[in-house]
């Protein structure tokens, strides 16, 4: 039996605090008015953001209509309190920028509460697939590690209440600061999401939200359930009913994956769509998710807990991260490229704003999630050298939250981002959350599995 | 050349012929080479086999392949005949770069997997026309074979083997 040491137990909850303040001042100080946000403008122009503002008017000129930020609507929307399209454009001009630029200031502490909400509940729904896949596959290297798997998904429902409370406040209790297809000002004026306004609709949106998470929760439920039953039972029924339910939720899992990310992730930018975008998300949350495997893994192992997994099992986990990676690479690519090629403006505006006012991100990102596992866990050698996967782990999550940082925040806060307080904040708080939640769970049970009918072709695994 | 000898040591289960090769090494026999009609699992760690780079020459080869792919659409479409296909921008190399990629990624993979494979036949002298090597026609089947050298150990080498379970040992004339 683990026991969650009083040291790591201490660090997560002083992350939960210190996450939890950093997120509170993020929003308390974020309620900037238009008076200041106007002074605040007005000071940055004098210096060389003068110039960038000019080009970056210039661009939204010249592309189509649709480059414009998606929430340059909300700005129109607000702008028309302040007075109406007339004889004094210029005046309105500036009214509808210094809103806009407003809007996106107050939107950006909830957009980074949602990007770190959604960066960890995708890892631990990335491991419930990969387990349900260890089950469907039969495989015989993994049982050691199931419990593990199993530990880390306690932290799926409620990471996944969380992102979905944080979606569903933000057009509830907050001002639409992360759909602005929840605005029902914005949707009577925007023919585009009148459009889609059958499946983009506040109520569905959380009835499908809750079908999503009572599916995954049952068979995560379940699967431990059995799981559990097989350690003490004296035949194989457990696991035959755990293969059938992981099969099942595996289809299950596919359908309401794409849904998901559509929803929750797709429609912040609610003009634009892309076909692998659902594929796209998995293949990030399955590299998450293997890899805080691996990580958890070799914390326990370096604490004795798993005396019996060996290399062999940090090899194959590593192979997964940098297979997982290209993979994402691969998808990442296929979007980006098939949309810049043909260059529609409807499609293209995704990209465009990315690389105007976050090609750092962007770009990095790309490095950080291919170059460098590519290089670093090509060597099988490399793979087995535990510091040197922990290493990797470290930058794959690092560029993966940016990942999702790069999905969100364009469309939310645009210009307007900077990794600061309410995103560091948010990452330590979610973190905390993480670490107290998948520890506790993996104390109530042994951390092997005793009976499961692979068990002994796991401990004697070797590559 | 002088002509030497050795000895062939048939056995009928790779079992068997691991636990003699184990024990051939540790009465410290150097063994010349083993014929087997299919990979053993672990018979090279056995035999003390130092292990193969040919992972190492085809990352080499896979550089030069992207190198290549890099270096020749640079030149082609960006330095000697810069045209405007379709608004694409062919005003340096990183601007077009996504438009290549495809070909990048194939040239890589291309030359890492044939040059590697040629790496693989020249390495291990494989060519057509070459006069197969097999001392003993059973070792493609189901027989395995080991080859030991001998100098002046004669019947103790055959003693040795015999006790491992041989089916069949052989001294035998070999003019190199």
């Amino acid at each position: 039996m683990y026991t969650f040491s009083s040291k790591l137990k201490s660090v997560a909850i002083g992350l939960i605090i210190i996450g939890a303040i950093g997120v509170a001042y993020g929003f308390f100080t974020s309620h900037k008015d238009f008076a200041a946000v106007e002074m605040m403008l007005a000071s940055e122009s004098h210096g060389d953001a003068h110039g960038e503002t000019a080009t970056h008017h210039d661009t939204k000129v010249s592309d189509s209509h649709a480059t414009e930020d998606t929430h340059s609507e909300a700005a129109q929307a607000g702008a028309k309190i302040h007075g109406e399209h007339g004889p004094q454009a210029e005046v309105d001009e500036h009214t509808k920028h210094v809103n806009h630029v407003m809007h996106a200031m107050h939107n950006r502490p909830w957009s980074a509460l949602y990007v770190a909400a959604f960066f960890f509940f995708m890892i631990s729904l990335g491991v419930l697939a990969f387990y349900a896949v260890q089950y469907a596959s039969q495989a015989g290297w993994s049982p050691l590690l199931l419990r593990v798997m199993e530990g880390i998904t306690a932290y799926m429902l409620p990471g996944a209440v969380i992102v979905l409370s944080i979606a569903l406040a933000s057009g509830i209790i907050g001002h639409y600061n992360l759909f602005i297809w929840m605005d029902p000002d914005v949707v009577a004026h925007d023919k585009l999401i009148q459009g889609k306004s059958g499946w983009l609709d506040i109520f569905w949106f959380g009835v499908r939200g809750f079908v999503f998470i009572a599916g995954w929760w049952l068979y995560r439920h379940f699967a431990r359930k059995f799981s559990i039953a097989q350690d003490e039972a004296d035949d194989n029924k457990n696991f035959i009913k755990t293969f059938r339910i992981s099969a099942a939720f595996l289809v299950f899992f596919l359908y309401t994956e794409s849904i998901m990310s559509w929803d929750w992730i797709m429609s912040v930018d609610p003009h634009w769509f892309s076909t692998l975008f659902a594929w796209y998300v998995l293949a990030g949350m399955m590299v998450c998710g293997i890899t805080v495997i691996s990580m958890v893994t070799i914390y326990l192992k370096s604490k004795g807990y798993l005396p019996k997994v060996n290399d062999s099992h940090i090899h194959d986990l590593a192979k997964f991260m940098f297979g997982f990676s290209i993979f994402w690479t691969y998808l990442w690519f296929s979007q980006f490229m098939l949309i810049w090629y043909s260059n529609i403006p409807e499609e293209v505006t995704y990209f465009v704003t990315r690389f105007q006012d976050y090609q750092l991100p962007f770009l990095g990102m790309v490095v950080m999630n291919f170059v460098f596992p590519l290089l670093v866990l090509m060597n099988s050698d490399f793979k087995r050298v535990n510091w040197f996967v922990i290493m990797a782990g470290i930058i794959i999550l690092g560029g993966h939250y940016i990942d999702i940082f790069n999905m969100i925040m364009p469309a939310t806060v645009g210009d307007q981002w900077s990794i600061g307080i309410p995103e560091i904040s948010s990452i330590l708080l979610f973190a905390g959350l993480f670490i107290f939640i998948v520890f506790t769970a993996l104390t109530k049970q042994p951390l092997e599995p005793k009976r499961n009918p692979f068990i002994k072709e796991s401990e004697h695994f070797h590559y | 050349m002088e002509a030497s000898k050795v000895i062939h040591a048939i056995y009928t289960d790779d079992d068997v012929l691991m636990n003699a090769v184990k024990k051939v090494k540790t009465a410290r026999h150097h063994i010349e080479e083993i014929y087997t009609p299919f990979p053993v699992h672990g018979l090279d760690k056995a035999m003390g086999l130092a292990p193969t780079r040919i992972a190492i020459t085809s990352f080499l080869y896979g550089c030069v392949g992207l190198t290549v792919a890099i270096v020749m659409m640079n030149f082609i479409m960006i330095s000697d005949w810069p045209q405007n296909i379709g608004g694409k921008p062919s005003f340096s190399y990183i601007e077009n770069m996504p438009a290549f990629v495809p070909i990048m990624f194939e040239l890589t993979v291309f030359f890492a997997a044939h040059l590697m494979v040629v790496t693989f036949y020249l390495r291990s002298r494989m060519w057509p026309f070459k006069k197969a090597e097999n001392p003993d026609p059973r070792t493609t089947d189901d027989h395995f074979l080991m080859e030991i050298a001998v100098h002046g150990n004669e019947n103790e080498l055959t003693d040795l083997l015999k006790e491992t379970g041989a089916v069949e040992i052989n001294l035998i004339d070999k003019t190199h």
